[in-house]
């Protein structure tokens, strides 16, 4: 029994392994969960692209449509599809045993996963897919070497040409290059996007990404903004109360020596 | 001694002393409980400890009420207390946040012990029950850990029950018997949950019950490691000594009010610590069939991890895996017989020779360079590293009774000093 399971984990282990994390270098950004109009275009960019494949399945419509400050009605009429309601989770249609023959794994659920990648990553993930021929879905990814996802923002941000080998772009990262230690500058950028092949600029495109990873690294942790603002009355209170105490025990203390 | 005190007094308390000692516990606990008067920083954290495990039940208790002890279901519940619960993240953070704190509190408590003495004569039982609760903390710990049902509360659980495999002939089935499986599964997932939220919690309270009892009994230690019982005033209440009630009640008040300043800052700002108390492979639901990059057990234990992963050599036959487990557990155990191994004439590290005060300090810095180098992947570099430091770790202990005898002290005050 033992020794099936252990052939049967073999068999199977080779198609749900992803690529390790390399030390491609990452693109920052902060999210700005107050940035409302951020969130609002992103959970937009989110349904529209994304959501046909991966579901945000531990959270719900209405408390996302609270949050980021979207009426209801206008969430229900552009932003929910098919049989769901307000107060339902953001499932998809798609079952995980035809994605997994789509795909070759099922497109991972992604309400935590900007907690799981962090935000970098993802800002950068989306940015440095490439075109590769060798690929099932003619894409590759420079941080996420063969992934098996196709590049659905391909109109918005253009075509984009690998003019490098896949170690040179392991080290030098997709738009961002080598690091000089000396002159702190990068050099030989590896990606160049086809002018006038996407809708957007680089900089729109760039925008673009931001509120989709901002909108989910607030998915990832809906109640952060409400903890930072109980947790600054708590500490104000704490900081009372220990004062407080402090000179209750002054005071009994006063006789001991 | 106790029935016979507070009898036939008027009102409600007299009615209830008639039937119960109310105020004889009381006083002899609290009110009348004499403590030195020379506790210093180091005395704070055995009330903290209490106060993490009060936090660590009563948010526990909630929950409880949300969370679901299956395979299919447990990771969805804690998402959905993080989310559709009212106030569920915040008990959740208190309770992920509180089981660091508890380990960062007892450690402190720990060192204190070590260093004015607090396991000498007459309180070995004090320190072995402390000891024990420890013991029963780092299991309660561990099987909590599971409970979230991410990837590396399920791999974690997965590399500490294979240790048990790794003993002689009777291995392979007791770590089957433990999981209850041939693998990580939501019948190991149960189990872990009902020890973790009924038969360990009730093992730690009887302990801390016995764990102060034992200490009411013989009388606090303190920075100087003299007792103050052997200097009473006339009416037989120890010179230095003071109530506990009200002068260490309130004077614990303030080490409350800090103690849940720094609290509530990871809380409410930094729940994830760093990723130390909440790790980020731990978002993603458990999948036995993708290993994480890298497994490290969380940071109270990786000390113990790295212990484990310094023994690199096979020896009489046995696997070397066999002997790291072996060096892990005496690790542990050797904190048991700690009373009998200083045989040094005063308690305190402030009297003892300067060998003490050095291999203190060095047992310590071991102590942290291995729990840094257990959260890190090995190296051949860093495994050298961790087996310096567990030689010294062990050293400490095994050369205590020749440094402690050895080396010239300083002589100790009749009174407390400071």
């Amino acid at each position: 029994m033992k020794k099936f399971l252990f052939a049967l984990l073999m068999v199977c282990l080779p198609a749900v392994v992803q690529a390790a994390a390399s030390a491609y270098p990452t693109d920052s950004m902060k999210p700005d969960l107050r940035d409302q109009a951020s969130l609002q275009r992103g959970m937009a960019l989110y349904v529209n692209r994304c959501m046909g494949c991966h579901s945000m399945e531990f959270q719900r419509f209405e408390r996302t449509a609270d949050d980021i400050g979207l009426p209801h009605d206008l969430v229900e009429e552009y932003l929910i599809r098919g049989d769901l309601k307000i107060h339902d989770q953001m499932t998809i249609a798609m079952s995980k045993t035809d994605a997994a023959g789509w795909f070759g794994a099922p497109p991972p659920d992604l309400t935590l996963e900007a907690r799981l990648r962090g935000t970098d990553w993802l800002y950068t993930y989306l940015r440095t897919f490439y075109r590769d021929d060798s690929r099932p879905w003619g894409v590759n990814n420079a941080l996420f070497k063969d992934v098996g996802m196709p590049n659905v923002l391909e109109d918005l941000q253009g075509v984009v040409i690998n003019n490098c080998t896949s170690e040179e772009l392991e080290a030098r990262g997709g738009f961002s290059g080598t690091l000089d230690p000396l002159t702190g500058t990068r050099s030989g950028q590896c990606l160049t996007v086809q002018a006038g092949t996407g809708s957007m600029s680089p900089a729109e495109f760039d925008q673009a990404i931001y509120d989709l990873v901002n909108f989910m690294a607030y998915v990832g942790e809906p109640s952060r903004l409400q903890s930072e603002r109980i947790g600054t009355y708590v500490l104000i209170f704490l900081a009372i109360f220990t004062f407080f105490a402090y000179l209750l025990k002054r005071e009994y203390w006063r006789d001991i020596h | 001694m106790a029935g016979h005190r507070n009898k036939g007094n008027p009102g409600l308390m007299g009615w209830i002393d008639d039937r119960f000692p109310a105020t004889a516990l009381w006083d002899d606990h609290l009110a009348k409980y004499y403590a030195p008067k020379n506790f210093n920083f180091w005395y704070f954290f055995g009330s903290l400890a209490l106060l993490v495990l009060v936090n660590q039940i009563v948010t526990g208790i909630w929950l409880t009420m949300s969370y679901n002890p299956s395979d299919e279901g447990a990771f969805a519940s804690l998402e959905y207390i993080m989310r559709d619960v009212e106030y569920g993240w915040l008990l959740r953070y208190m309770h992920s946040t509180g089981a660091s704190a508890f380990f960062v509190v007892i450690y402190l408590h720990m060192f204190r012990g070590l260093m004015y003495g607090s396991y000498r004569k007459p309180r070995e039982l004090v320190w072995i029950f402390g000891m024990t609760i420890y013991l029963a903390l780092m299991a309660e710990a561990f099987m909590g850990y599971l409970l979230p049902w991410g990837q590396m509360s399920y791999w974690g659980a997965q590399v500490i029950v294979s240790l048990f495999g790794a003993i002689p002939v009777i291995g392979p089935d007791l770590q089957q018997w433990i999981r209850g499986d041939y693998l990580i599964s939501g019948i190991t997932l149960n189990r872990f949950f009902a020890l973790h939220v009924v038969a360990l919690p009730i093992v730690i309270l009887a302990l801390v019950v016995l764990h102060i009892i034992a200490l009411h009994e013989v009388g606090s230690n303190n920075p100087d490691g003299i007792e103050i019982s052997e200097n009473l005033d006339e009416n037989g209440i120890p010179k230095d000594g003071i109530p506990f009630h009200p002068y260490y009640s309130v004077k614990d008040l303030v080490g409350v009010g800090v103690f849940l300043f720094i609290f509530s800052i990871v809380v409410f700002f930094f729940p994830e610590g760093g990723g130390y108390f909440i790790e980020r492979p731990n978002f993603e639901p458990a999948n036995a069939l993708k290993t994480p990059d890298h497994i490290a057990p969380v940071w109270y234990f990786t000390a113990f991890y790295a212990m484990l992963r310094a023994v690199t050599f096979n020896l009489f036959g046995l696997d070397a895996k066999f002997w790291g487990v072996v060096v892990m557990g005496a690790a542990i155990a050797i904190l048991f017989v700690l009373p009998w191994l200083d045989r040094s004439p005063v308690k305190s590290m402030r009297y003892k020779g300067w060998i003490s005060k050095i291999y203190l300090v060095v047992f310590a810095i071991s102590f942290v360079i291995l729990s840094v180098l257990g959260a890190l992947p090995a190296t051949d570099a860093r495994t050298t590293v961790a087996q310096i430091c567990t030689v010294l770790y062990f050293g400490y202990f095994l050369l205590m009774p020749f440094y402690t005898r050895l080396e010239s002290t300083k002589p100790v005050p009749q009174r407390v000093t400071g």
